[in-house]
């Protein structure tokens, strides 16, 4: 059986999302089967156009450390975060969303891209998929 | 040994900094047929490292590494149909 990687993203810093997406398509790209089960600030990201509007973690200074760290990004010819969303889909990962973060921050499914989320569930899917994981993380 | 050139997947990492070699690699090794090369040229020191080990941990073979001018060449062999 194929080995498996289980990431919570429960961050919707823009540096931790990044950390997500790299560690998933990472183990991807290294054939493991991979989910990211998107919850509570995490979840916001995956938003219709919020993907990359998350703040860092530290030292965003109200926006000009981001700023900052996006030109580094685009010297060094780092992906988008797009781009990484998109290689995640392409090499089969699965995205799954939080119904419970849903119901407690008003968001609806028109308002998320339904079509990268493979999944709506909760904490029990989870912990099923985590108990068959060699890899789990908290982001 | 003579290899037919239309077998040869060229990838180009030049350039590409983490994980995107790791993952163009994934994505022609997918994309590949059987008895395919795929041969991969990049300049990011890790990738050189890393290719090899998703290599291994995807079952396939490791042609060869080749080094030139700071860039290095990745070939990978994917197996013939049984």
């Amino acid at each position: 059986m194929t080995e498996k990687a289980t990431i919570i993203v429960h961050s919707g810093d823009f540096d931790k999302i990044y950390s997500a997406f790299i560690i998933g398509n990472g183990a991807l790209a290294m054939g493991m089967d991979v989910s990211l089960y998107f919850t509570f600030f995490g979840l916001e990201r995956l938003k219709k156009g919020k993907l990359d509007k998350g703040s860092l973690s530290k030292m965003n200074y109200f926006g000009l450390g981001k700023f900052m760290i996006k030109l580094k990004m685009k010297k060094s010819n780092v992906r988008s975060l797009e781009g990484m969303l998109s290689d995640f889909v392409e090499l089969g990962g699965k995205i799954l969303a939080c119904d419970m973060t849903m119901d407690i921050m008003g968001i609806t499914k028109d308002n998320l891209r339904e079509e990268v989320i493979s999944n709506f569930c909760s904490v029990g899917t989870y912990v099923k998929e985590a108990r068959e994981s060699v890899m789990t993380l908290f982001i | 040994m003579s290899i037919d050139t239309n077998k040869i997947k060229k990838v180009d990492c030049l350039d590409e900094t983490c994980p995107v070699p790791l993952v163009e690699t994934r994505k022609a090794i997918r994309k590949a047929s059987p008895g395919d090369i795929i041969e991969v040229t990049g300049n990011h020191e890790s990738s050189k490292i890393e290719i090899p080990m998703a290599v291994e941990a995807l079952g396939l073979e490791l042609l060869n590494i080749e080094e030139k001018n700071g860039n290095w060449i990745i070939r990978i062999k994917i197996p013939e149909e049984k």
